[in-house]
């Protein structure tokens, strides 16, 4: 029967689709898993770096490094970090739209902006935009921190020779599996964190000088806390897709009843047709 | 009992080793050190060696590429690097990110992307029509 040919392959090409985003679906969930532990792996050196640097703002080198102190903004600059594909619903889009929010501020007061790029899809959206100072993309599932180095090597230094006064890092923040929150913070200058033991004078011995120490110190807080957005980021992308591909998995099965019903309804249409047409051509036979 | 103070080694990508120890010798740059409990606050940058840490007879021992250390009285962290580290190695990665960031302002708009989303937007539209028309029809 030749009854709703169309409709048949529709639904078969919905139901194809159906498929891919299922599998997508469970691969993303796979990878979350994934990402979730890797980015807990990165915790405890953060945490431990944030101490010691804490500890380092209550001693007293005598050495003021820069990137300890406030100065005059004259130029700023952002890290932003994103995914490399998409897929993976708003996730980017929220990021980017908070990144332009907090830039725009500077632009009313006439202050240029510099920016890092971290992944595909920065790139693309930010190069017409602003001035892409360094960029990095296609890390991969598993990134390392040694990819990062020179990336941000390029913003540390234009810090240090003063071309800009004040460093940004825009990331996603993984709330949990179904909430991803984008996040601006300011890398350098490092504010000073108020905990409050240690109080008295003291200072460290440093090796070789207190001004190679912190200068490695600090250079390694300020990758480490990029490699940690890096690796959360791509735990919220995985988890942004799971969500989009679920979403998209259960639209096509809507699409699928749907045209399964109209479907029902033309072949019941044809089939009641066909019999009243023999009915009356029996009757006028008889 | 022996006086003890605890030990944490981690790298950006991971926790190393975390436990207690009587003694720890650390590879630092101006030549390897021992530490004891109540050593004074040190802060050291590492050279790649071997971090040893010693605990009841047995030891423990630690590969670094490089890093940082903190020494406070109880706590010894040593914070790894994960790879080497070097001036001119970093200067290197620094040029390619920079390299990279021009290539992203030089190249034109992803035609191939925009190809791509354009022909999804096509089919998804021809769909959405076909459904209309096969919604009429059966009403």
């Amino acid at each position: 029967m030749a009854v709703g040919k169309e409709i048949r392959t529709q639904i078969k090409s919905i139901t194809n689709t159906q498929k891919i985003t299922k599998a997508m679906e469970m691969v993303a969930a796979s990878k979350m898993r994934r990402a979730k532990e890797r980015m807990d792996a990165t915790k405890p050196y953060a945490q431990k770096m944030r101490n010691v640097i804490s500890h380092l703002a209550m001693a007293h080198p005598e050495y003021k490094h820069p990137f300890l102190q406030e100065r005059e903004v004259k130029r700023v600059g952002y890290i932003v970090i994103s995914t490399d594909r998409g897929l993976c619903g708003g996730l980017n889009i929220n990021l980017f739209k908070e990144a332009m929010n907090s830039m725009e501020t500077w632009h009313e007061q006439d202050i240029p902006i510099d920016l890092c790029l971290i992944g595909a899809k920065a790139e693309a959206f930010f190069k017409r935009i602003g001035n892409i100072a360094s960029s990095v993309s296609h890390l991969g599932d598993t990134p390392h921190l040694d990819t990062l180095i020179g990336t941000v090597k390029v913003m540390l230094d234009s810090f240090y020779d003063g071309s800009i006064d004040r460093l940004y890092l825009v990331e996603n923040e993984f709330v949990n599996s179904m909430t991803q929150q984008p996040r601006v913070s300011k890398l350098i200058p490092v504010e000073p964190s108020d905990e409050d033991e240690l109080k008295h004078h003291w200072d460290y011995i440093y090796e070789p000088d207190s001004k190679e120490v912190l200068d490695g110190l600090l250079m390694r807080y300020v990758e480490s806390l990029v490699y940690q957005g890096v690796v959360e980021n791509i735990a919220c992308e995985m988890s942004a897709r799971m969500v989009a591909m679920k979403a998209a998995t259960d639209n096509a099965g809507d699409m699928i009843d749907e045209l399964k019903l109209i479907y029902n309804k033309a072949r019941q249409a044809a089939i009641t047709q066909e019999i009243s047409e023999i009915v009356s051509g029996a009757a006028a036979i008889g | 009992m022996a006086m003890t103070m605890h030990v944490d080694v981690v790298s950006a990508e991971g926790e190393i080793f975390s436990g207690t120890a009587e003694e720890v010798f650390i590879p630092a740059e101006l030549g390897e050190i021992g530490v004891l409990p109540r050593h004074t606050p040190l802060i050291s940058r590492l050279k790649p060696g071997e971090v040893r840490v010693k605990m009841s007879g047995e030891e423990t021992s630690i590969f670094v590429s490089g890093g940082m250390v903190e020494v406070q009285p109880h706590v010894v962290t040593v914070l790894a690097d994960t790879g080497i580290r070097a001036q001119d190695l970093d200067e290197a990665r620094a040029l390619e990110a920079k390299a990279r960031a021009e290539e992203a302002m030089q190249s034109q708009e992803d035609t191939i992307e925009f190809a791509k989303a354009k022909s999804e937007l096509l089919e998804a539209m021809a769909q959405l029509q076909m459904l209309e028309k096969i919604r009429k029809k059966a009403r």
